[in-house]
């Protein structure tokens, strides 16, 4: 079954990017717009052999790697304490929930603002894309824990830190897990986009200059690059999860004793 | 040594406001194993986690060594009814029952040695790597028993521990503990519903009225020490007790019904 799957994917993709080759070729489109897929598969060629390219994935990945661990470790930290301190979680509802639905690109101008086209910039944006992320996922999983296992907790005589690391993280940890999953999806986007929209360095801005210089094959190149590394950080994101959550409901199946 | 004087619990919230346990008076001596018997709903959960300090009463007090207990006390462990729930599912066997050691002052050799000398009294020995979900029902309990052991503790709270595993296991869960009560010399406060398992498991029956609660009724169990599933049940004395028990039961929750 999973091997029929593999093939039917391997096909569709192998289809797509013919049609992708034949659509500009017969003349269907634009060239200039639509450039043939062999077309763009050289331009990537040519870019992978670019140290300038890499250089521009380098600060991509930075910006990305750095506000997705920025917003995780913030998001948790104010999760736990939110769930935790008394009547800290009525106080701050309305709050969060004003703050939460702001979309993050309309802090760019605050963004250039503050700093100008440096990284910082690029972190202000994904950290505050990311954060919500994870911080509801952690409220949510703080909700889930199960009274009776804190009851038995406390009655063992564990503390307020040992029940948070015993009982109350392993508990969030699956939710946890699906927010840094999620965040690190829209951390990639705002990577881009501010790199894109404000032009701090980066795959982002490498695209804006490929388009700018009418090098349309290229700015493909660059968009497929990006699509790659959607890819590869979802599928990063779920081995983790399934290798952390062996205990869960979701992955147990799989566990050997 | 264990003392409870004039206890009553209150529930208030969202308006609506519970008496779950009015007026309770008794005492369980050292070494003493009692059961605890009520009508559903009678508030026997409420009141065994007054003793074991999760819940704070609304009145009277219970005292431990003559001390007030007033957040669960170190030497008291309590196995819950929902055995499922109160293991940890992220946690192997060996270390659910190694949890609460933690917080004891104890070297990690000898904390081995209780999670191995306790999963071996429930006759788990062989469970230490496995997850608590892989566990059937009865298993499940019986880790939670171990894990009570292990703690070491002086007082023994379990609530309707048997409640939810089959026949079969009961019989041999409630061997399991008259077992090791004999052996370890623990104080085992044990609540539950069935009237038979009181009387077979108890060396003393304390009977509860349906809500409100107070004290029906103590009876000393004077059957022999040592007992068996299968001439305890059909000794004449067995009958008469548990005659007794239920007749007592049946009055108060008529009673509560005609108040
Ligand atoms: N947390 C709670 N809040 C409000 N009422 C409760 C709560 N826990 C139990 N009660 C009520 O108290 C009464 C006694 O409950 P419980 O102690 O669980 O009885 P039992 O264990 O004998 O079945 C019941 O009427 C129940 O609805
Ligand atoms: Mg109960």
């Amino acid at each position: 079954m999973r091997g029929v799957n593999a093939a039917l994917g391997a096909a569709g993709l192998a289809a797509f990017l013919a049609l992708g080759e034949a659509v500009p070729r017969l003349g269907l489109v634009e060239e200039a717009y639509f450039p043939p897929t062999s077309r763009i598969a050289e331009a990537l060629a040519d870019e992978a052999a670019d140290s300038a390219f890499w250089t521009a994935l380098g600060d991509t990945l930075t910006g990305w790697a750095l506000g997705l661990a920025i917003a995780s470790c913030a998001g948790i930290v104010a999760g736990v304490l939110i769930s935790v301190v008394p009547y800290l979680r009525e106080a701050t509802a309305s709050t969060i929930e004003f703050l939460r639905p702001i979309p993050s690109v309309a802090l760019i101008p605050l963004a250039v603002l503050l700093y100008g086209t440096e990284l910082r910039s690029v972190l202000l944006l994904v950290v505050y894309a990311s954060f919500w992320q994870i911080l509801i996922q952690v409220l949510y999983g703080v909700q889930d824990v199960d009274p009776v296992a804190d009851e038995t907790a406390r009655s063992y005589g564990l503390g307020t830190w040992a029940r948070i690391r015993h009982v109350l993280w392993p508990t969030a940890l699956p939710y946890v897990m699906t927010g840094v999953r999620l965040a690190a999806a829209v951390a990639l986007i705002l990577a881009i986009t501010s790199e894109l929209v404000i032009g701090a360095p980066g795959l982002g801005k490498r695209i804006g200059v490929a388009q700018a210089s009418q090098a349309v094959p290229e700015m493909y190149a660059l968009i497929v690059v990006t699509g790659l590394l959607g890819l590869l950080i979802n599928v990063g994101a779920r081995t983790v999860e399934r290798r952390a959550l062996a205990w869960h409901q979701s992955v147990r199946g799989e566990v050997a004793v | 040594m264990l003392d409870v004087r004039g206890l009553k619990k209150v529930y208030e919230g969202s308006g609506r406001r519970v008496e779950a346990v009015r007026d309770l008076t008794f005492t369980v001596d050292a070494g003493e194993l009692v059961c605890l018997v009520g009508p559903s709903g009678c508030g026997k959960t409420t009141l065994l986690k007054c003793v074991g300090g999760l819940l704070t009463p609304s009145g009277g007090e219970v005292l431990l060594d003559g001390r007030k207990v007033s957040g669960p006390p170190p030497g008291m462990a309590f196995v819950f009814q929902e055995y499922g729930r109160s293991l940890f599912p992220w946690m192997r066997v060996g270390e659910n029952v190694e949890l609460p050691l933690k917080q004891k002052d104890l070297s990690k050799a000898r904390r081995r040695e209780l999670v191995r000398d306790a999963l071996e009294s429930v006759g788990l020995a062989d469970a230490v790597g496995a997850y608590p979900w892989q566990l059937s029902g009865g298993m499940q309990q019986r880790v939670a028993i171990a894990r009570a052991l292990a703690y070491e503790p002086r007082v023994l709270l379990m609530d309707e521990p048997f409640a939810a595993v089959d026949a079969q296991t009961r019989a041999d869960l409630e061997d399991l503990v008259r077992g090791l009560w004999r052996e370890r010399g623990i104080t085992i406060l044990f609540v539950t519903h069935d009237i038979d398992e009181a009387v077979y498991l108890g060396e003393r029956v304390i009977v509860l009225s349906a809500s409100p609660t107070v004290v029906r009724e103590q009876l000393k169990v004077d059957l022999p020490v040592e007992r068996d599933q299968l001439h305890t049940r059909v000794d004449p004395r067995f009958a008469e007790l548990r005659t007794h028990v239920y007749e007592q039961i049946q009055a108060a929750k008529k009673g509560a019904a005609a108040s």
